[in-house]
């Protein structure tokens, strides 16, 4: 799997917070003004849902969410943690 | 008698066995706890011993790990006993939830089995004299030292922190929210009994005094910079869900009583029950109990599938249903006339308890200023052309 397949599903999650603003890949997503304080809480539930993985205590880290690609690149190392474990059971 | 809809077998019974329960070992006793402002040892030992305060914990720790609907019924039926009661549930849970979700496995082993058999008891500790609804008002400071962290500053009105054995609480390390697991007996921690509350009487407040209070390095629970925004957050989430429901019960506690009192008493040769005014206020708590109930179940299941919705889900349901209890218990006083304004009445109780329900796990102008946020965002989720236009 690329790093590039889960950015249209997050910019999609993320589009209901930002409106008409248009977010870069690199924008720091916490210094837009346009999140509230329930925001962290709705992001790790969907990144959970949406990519099956479990974001534990290690990975609450502000560079694993600040930004659309800090958040693919989460995606994209958990992905890999889980199918590598899948595939040594 | 609103009906429940979606109930599995399982969780009927399960309400079943907290109603009865409730009936006999926590209704009978309410008033009396709350006038002594304390719940006894033993109705603790009992509640324990029955498997009540590992609701929230994990069964691989020995806890119920009860799905979300199961774990809001829990609450309700004894929201509608006693909602000190209800309250333990509601902090101990917080803290179970929060060491489950964002504890190391050295914190999960040590806390998790004692939270399930009462071992030990949690409670949450974020309210200052200076930060109550603006929780980044958070004075608290943490600093690192070589045998773990120095904590310093004052936590108020903090539920059953009379009786914990562990606190998570919340404090500033290098400037960053962060919350950590201190337990009662922490060198610095002074715990001091709160009394004279309005309502949730029973519910053992104190405030605590941390002056240079040692803790070990395992304190720490969670990252640095993520004590308010994922650990307290998805806390206060699950105590919200659990007030929320609470407050159905204390709704449905309001309406049965009123049932009662209005088909007995009678005035101008009739009961109660046969003046239309009377029938007014009956079936606005009827009408409105169920819509409370409705929109916990629908949190409940939201929550059960880990939707992004259950969050705005649970605020509506703890409005609607805070609401609901404080207007049901005034409408259940006057029902009840000057009995329900006499000592020891439990419809008295309830309006006290009720008003309590607006204050905590975000008041109820908090609410309204969120709910009203999140309409926006839902608007602009929808197409243009599915907006209504003039
Ligand atoms: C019985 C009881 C038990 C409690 N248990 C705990 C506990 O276990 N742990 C814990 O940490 N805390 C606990 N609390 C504290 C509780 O969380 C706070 O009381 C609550 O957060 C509100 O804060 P405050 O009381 O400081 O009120 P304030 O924040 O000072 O607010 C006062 C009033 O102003 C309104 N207001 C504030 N800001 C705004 C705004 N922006 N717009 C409109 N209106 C606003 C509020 O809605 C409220 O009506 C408890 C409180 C009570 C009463």
């Amino acid at each position: 799997m690329t790093t590039a397949d889960h950015k249209p599903q997050i910019l999609a999650f993320l589009a209901q917070f930002f409106g008409e603003h248009r977010l870069t890949d690199d924008e720091d997503i916490f210094a837009t003004g346009f999140v509230n304080s329930l925001f962290i809480m709705q992001l790790v539930l969907f990144v959970e849902g949406e990519f099956d993985i479990t974001v534990d205590d290690d990975d609450l880290e502000m560079a694993n969410f600040n930004t659309v690609r800090a958040i693919d690149a989460l995606v994209t190392r958990k992905r890999a943690a889980v199918g590598a474990a899948a595939q040594h059971s | 008698m609103a009906i429940r809809v979606q109930l599995t077998e399982r969780q009927a019974a399960a309400r079943e066995e907290y109603e009865s329960f409730t009936r006999q070992a926590v209704a009978p006793h309410a008033d009396a706890w709350d006038r002594a402002e304390r719940l006894p040892e033993e109705f603790l030992e009992e509640f324990a011993a029955r498997g009540l305060l590992g609701a929230a914990v994990p069964a691989g720790y020995g806890g119920a790990e009860l799905d979300p609907i199961t774990f809001g019924l829990l609450n309700e039926e004894l929201g509608r006993g006693c909602s000190s009661v209800r309250s333990l549930v509601t902090v101990h849970g917080m803290a179970s939830y929060a060491v489950a979700r964002w504890g190391g496995d050295r914190q999960r082993e040590h806390w998790l089995p004692r939270f399930a058999t009462g071992g030990a008891i949690g409670a949450f500790a974020l309210t200052e004299p200076g930060a109550g609804s603006d929780v980044k008002a958070l004075r608290t400071t943490a600093r690192r030292t070589d045998d773990g962290f120095r904590l310093t500053g004052q936590k108020r009105w903090i539920t059953f922190g009379q009786r914990a054995d562990v606190y998570l609480l919340f404090a500033r390390l290098d400037g960053r929210e962060a919350a950590f697991l201190v337990p009662r007996d922490a060198p610095g921690l002074t715990v001091r009994p709160v009394t004279g509350m309005l309502g949730t009487k029973a519910s053992m407040l104190a405030e605590l005094s941390l002056v240079d209070c040692l803790v070990a390095p395992e304190a720490l629970l969670g990252r640095p910079g993520f004590g308010l925004a994922a650990v307290a957050a998805s806390a206060l989430e699950l105590g919200r869900y659990s007030v929320a429901w609470g407050c159905v019960g204390l709704a449905q506690a309001c309406l049965d009583a009123s049932l009662d009192h209005a088909d007995r008493r009678e005035t101008f040769g009739v009961r109660l029950r046969d003046h239309q005014l009377v029938q007014r206020m009956i079936a606005d708590m009827a009408t409105g109990t169920a819509a409370a109930r409705l929109l916990c179940q629908q949190a409940g299941w939201l929550r059960q599938d880990r939707s992004t919705e259950s969050l705005h889900a649970t605020w509506l349901a703890k409005y609607h249903a805070s609401r609901t209890a404080f207007r049901s218990a005034s409408d259940a006083v006057q029902v009840h006339g000057a009995q329900g304004c006499g000592d020891g009445h439990p419809v008295q109780r309830y309006l006290r308890d009720a008003k309590v329900m607006e204050i905590i796990e975000g008041s109820t102008e908090l609410q309204q200023t969120t709910i009203a946020e999140s309409a926006y965002h839902s608007r602009t989720r929808t197409t243009p052309t599915e907006r209504v236009t003039a």
